[in-house]
């Protein structure tokens, strides 16, 4: 891959929290490399406290990399990139005091979009989302999913090329899960985003990726990245495939000498180092 | 059925609560009319009503009611755009609200009635002296309270705004502000309460005119009858801008 194909490219990115030799110190992220091509669907899989939403807010801006540098197309990224990279938080990142409405409204006033176009593009996210009946509720008057989708909704009309997503069905019942990552690799397979993609779960990784980047435990990097072949949208069907199986069984052996190298060496830090990630 | 049910209820507990009144009034009837308590001590309310409408009907309570009020108003003014301005600047550092904040939290503790003595010594027997006891009162809730607000919004949502590219203005009035907004509101009515409270109290204390200083005058010459019908009277006003009060604050809640 040549650097004019990376929609994002990644070098040497470490990050700690803290100073080093003080107590609280963290090394969340050790020299982490990776290109990501335009139009890719990444996951990123590990142990809690991996790095792998540190890494997510490094490429989105929010947090300043100890060392290593990202850049967005040719750009470097100092801070937030509203007009290129939008987020999905894990929940309750929309604002309670407006409503479905607003929230999306409010995100294309803050990137700049002009006020004549900002509703008609709220509507269509709402449409595409399927919240279009749901504008005038609020965030409190929706289940887990609905507000999911709506932060999708207001994720989507900011229009920009890449979409960072960390852990967005994270607090979401089994179900509802399955359902809405259905739903977003038929949405998504519409557009041409490069979305980086952070979950816990084995399965819905497989499910939406096109590749996914493995860690390894504290201090965190990639430690190897799987590819999985099969045409966007995926069919539901796709996970009773063998090839789903088998993938998903390479994930699951990848990952757990990590997980428990990660619990036992950190079970004490688990709870700060949640905090910060 | 439910809502019926639910309505039903309502009208039944009003009733009651009528009815609670209504005894209570007959018994105070009764204790001045049929039991023979003192007329000193406990005037006929037949005879406080007669006095309540001629209190109202000669206007005699306007000058003592403008005195009250325009303590009020100045002292709650003086301490809601203090105790906002305060509390937002605190509020920018967790320094400072590590700081601040249980002084504040201590001092809001102390009982400043305590304070009136020193306030009369300053500023005299008049109206300024209940202005700095209403304003010290009522200060504290609100700055805590506009403390609590900004200082303690959940960091996602600025995290969110900043993002989508919000400037510090646009955070301020659509994140910061709305977030803050129910806590303040509450401290606002809170501190209307205890100035409202404290004037009215250092008024019967101390004071030269007002509402209470108007019930005190009339105690001391035994005039009790009337003296209740201007209790009447401030429970009254101190009523509707409780309510009028508390009305502001569920609108702007919303």
């Amino acid at each position: 891959m040549t650097s004019a194909d990376a929609a994002v490219r990644i070098e040497n990115v470490s990050h700690h929290f803290g100073e080093v030799g003080d107590a609280h110190h963290v090394r969340a992220l050790l020299d982490t490399s990776l290109d990501i091509a335009r139009g890719e669907l990444l996951c990123l899989i590990g142990p809690s406290g991996c790095g792998k939403s540190t890494l997510l807010n490094v490429i989105g801006g929010l947090i300043s990399p100890s060392t290593g540098t990202v850049h967005v197309g040719a750009t470097p990224v100092r801070g937030p990139l509203p007009r290129e990279i939008a987020f999905v938080f894990q929940e309750n990142a929309l604002f309670p005091w407006s409503t479905v409405m607003e929230n999306v409204v409010l995100g294309m006033m803050f990137q700049g979009v002009p006020r004549a176009e900002r509703e008609e593009r709220a509507r269509k996210s709402l449409h595409a989302v399927g919240l279009a009946d749901f504008a005038r509720h609020y965030p409190a008057q929706l289940s887990g999913g609905m507000r999911q989708r709506a932060a999708l909704a207001r994720a989507l009309s900011l229009e920009t090329g890449i979409l960072l997503m960390d852990e967005p069905f994270g607090a979401l019942d089994e179900q509802t899960r399955m359902i809405l990552g259905e739903d977003l690799s038929v949405l998504l397979a519409r557009t041409e985003k490069t979305i980086v993609f952070v979950t816990h779960s084995l399965g819905e990784a497989v499910f939406l990726a096109d590749r996914v980047a493995v860690f390894s435990a504290r201090p965190g990097t990639i430690k190897e990245i799987i590819r999985v072949d099969e045409p966007h949208p995926r069919r539901p069907e796709f996970v009773t495939t063998e090839k789903f199986h088998t993938l998903r069984n390479k994930l699951y052996t990848l990952l757990h000498d990590e997980i428990r190298k990660a619990v036992s060496e950190t079970y004490g830090l688990r709870d700060r180092a949640g905090a910060l990630s | 059925m439910n809502g019926s049910e639910r309505s039903q209820n309502r009208i039944w507990s009003r009733l009651v609560q009528a009815a609670f009144v209504i005894g209570l009034l007959t018994l105070w009837y009764l204790a001045t009319a049929k039991w023979g308590v003192s007329h000193l001590l406990l005037p006929n309310p037949v005879i406080v009503y007669e006095q309540l409408k001629d209190v109202i009907g000669s206007g005699e309570f306007i000058p003592d009611l403008r005195v009250t009020l325009t303590e009020l108003a100045i002292a709650f003014s003086i301490s809601s755009v203090g105790g906002i301005a305060l509390g937002y600047l605190l509020s920018r550092s967790q320094f400072l609200i590590r700081v601040f904040e249980p002084l504040l939290a201590g001092a809001y503790s102390i009982p400043i009635i305590l304070f009136l003595p020193l306030y009369v010594l300053f500023f005299g027997l008049g109206p300024a002296s209940k202005i700095a006891l209403g304003t010290t009162i009522s200060f504290f809730p609100i700055v805590l309270n506009t403390i609590a607000g900004f200082g303690y919004v959940d960091r996602i949502y600025v995290v969110a705004a900043r993002s989508m590219g919000a400037s510090d203005y646009q955070l301020f009035r659509w994140v910061l502000l709305p977030a803050a907004l129910p806590v303040i509101l509450t401290g606002l009515r809170m501190g209307f309460t205890v100035a409202l409270l404290s004037i009215l109290g250092s008024e019967t204390i101390a004071s030269l005119a007002g509402l209470g200083h108007r019930i005190v005058h009339l105690a001391e010459a035994m005039e009790t009858a009337r003296m209740f019908a201007y209790i009447a009277f401030a429970v009254a006003i101190a009523a509707i801008l409780n309510v009028v009060v508390t009305r502001l604050e569920a609108t702007g809640r919303r």
